[in-house]
């Protein structure tokens, strides 16, 4: 019993003491961001790796989602005659909400384990205590440009994600289903609002990209040197995104849609 | 792969990217329809607004000319006014033009249409349309229906 309550303190304190270190990570990264300007090379070579290799998942997942979403929207639709609605259930669903969601848990999926592999295995060759001994800072040479990267990366790959998420509804709605394809796009044009819909799901893929690419860089620079070490601290990454994504993701559509005019 | 295949790849994505915005904003959203400004206000008064809401269309023989800019309620007239923003080309207007609400479908959102009158002189910017013709309360017809049944 008493055992119990313990080990939830301890476990708490843990939780605490990871989230402070973690914050005084991201404040050194930020302030890391600042040597960037003069060193552009890294950062392209990062989102290269970040963004340009999270391009074929990104496609044929966004490219799937839209077919699914046509699919399933139509069926739910023709039962109220309301068929010709489906670009607006299509371009709603993925611009406020799986656009932003879904590409960010791919994200931590593809890029931020990678992220954190990479910090975690130049933890463990000692290459980051090298520099440190060359007097290079390995936050600003090795972490900054991985977190700008993704930083730069994530709301790309959403927009990317909803646009062909949209064309893939449209080529299941119109071309398989007979959906009129100017209702298609023009009741989506009256519904989608650029303010309130498509800049605070930029908005949202921005904070997801922030947080992503935080966890990743910080699970990589905090794991334990060794190759058990880095392989928890990977799925640790992609957990803990996920459990913040989805969880920012509620407390962000409560702020941004929660009041209806 | 080399840094220049790399860097064009790189750019490639980028480019994809702001392509992907570009289209949101473009084709998916309402940027089209927005008021670009520039346009003359009309304010006109309504017994009952129902359910119009600021952003909704006012249009003239189904087509939209223009959007509801503001509606508040007006103590001094005991009504609530609705100011309009009416594309600047549109400038055609007769003074004796009358304005009603009507609902989009049967569910759908309210507009204001415009119908106009055979005055010879044109609506400027800050005239008020005198002929107004409030929304349709569900409650209104219902208990109307009901009193009709009720007295016969």
């Amino acid at each position: 019993m008493i055992d119990t309550i313990r080990s939830l303190g301890r476990w708490s304190l843990n939780l605490f003491e990871r989230l402070g270190c973690g914050s005084i990570f991201l404040l050194r990264v930020l302030v890391g961001l600042g040597s960037l300007v003069t060193r552009p090379r890294l950062v392209v070579r990062e989102l290269y790796s970040v963004g340009v290799l999270s391009l074929l998942i990104i496609l044929v997942s966004g490219l799937f989602v839209g077919m699914v979403l046509g699919l399933q929207g139509f069926v739910t639709l023709s039962k109220f005659g309301a068929e010709n609605s489906l670009g607006v259930v299509v371009a709603l669903s993925l611009v406020r909400e799986l656009g932003p969601v879904v590409a960010a848990l791919l994200f931590a999926g593809r890029a931020g384990s990678a992220l954190t592999a990479e910090i975690g295995l130049m933890k463990a060759t000692e290459q980051l205590s090298g520099m440190e001994m060359m007097a290079v800072d390995p936050v600003k040479r090795v972490v900054a440009p991985r977190f700008l990267a993704g930083f730069i990366a994530m709301p790309l790959l959403a927009a990317i994600f909803s646009a062909v998420g949209v064309f893939g509804g449209m080529f299941v709605g119109v071309g398989l289903l007979g959906v009129d394809s100017g209702s298609y796009w023009s009741q989506m044009q009256a519904v989608v609002d650029l303010h309130a819909d498509i800049y605070n799901g930029i908005i949202k893929s921005l904070v997801f990209g922030f947080v992503a690419t935080w966890i990743a860089v910080y699970e990589g620079y905090d794991a334990t040197p060794t190759s058990e070490g880095v392989s928890r601290a990977t799925t640790r990454t992609v957990v803990n995104t996920a459990l913040a994504v989805l969880g920012l993701d509620f407390m962000l559509t409560a702020l941004m849609f929660g009041n209806p005019s | 792969m080399n840094t220049r295949t790399q860097e064009i790849l790189v750019g490639l994505f980028v480019a994809a990217g702001f392509a992907a915005l570009f289209t949101l904003a473009m084709r998916v959203s309402n940027l089209s329809q927005l008021d670009t400004g520039g346009g003359y206000q009309v304010n006109a008064f309504f017994q009952n607004i129902g359910g119009l809401k600021v952003g909704a269309p006012v249009t003239i023989s189904g087509v939209t000319i223009g959007r509801v800019s503001r509606i508040w309620y007006n103590p001094k007239q005991y009504k609530a006014e609705v100011t309009m923003d009416i594309a600047p080309s549109q400038d055609y207007l007769p003074k004796d033009t009358s304005a009603s609400i009507y609902t989009a479908g049967l569910l759908g959102e309210q507009y204001l249409a415009l119908e106009p009158g055979g005055s010879l002189q044109n609506l400027k910017d800050g005239d008020v349309i005198h002929f107004t013709q409030s929304a349709l309360l569900l409650e209104e017809i219902v208990g109307d229906l009901l009193a009709r049944m009720t007295t016969k």
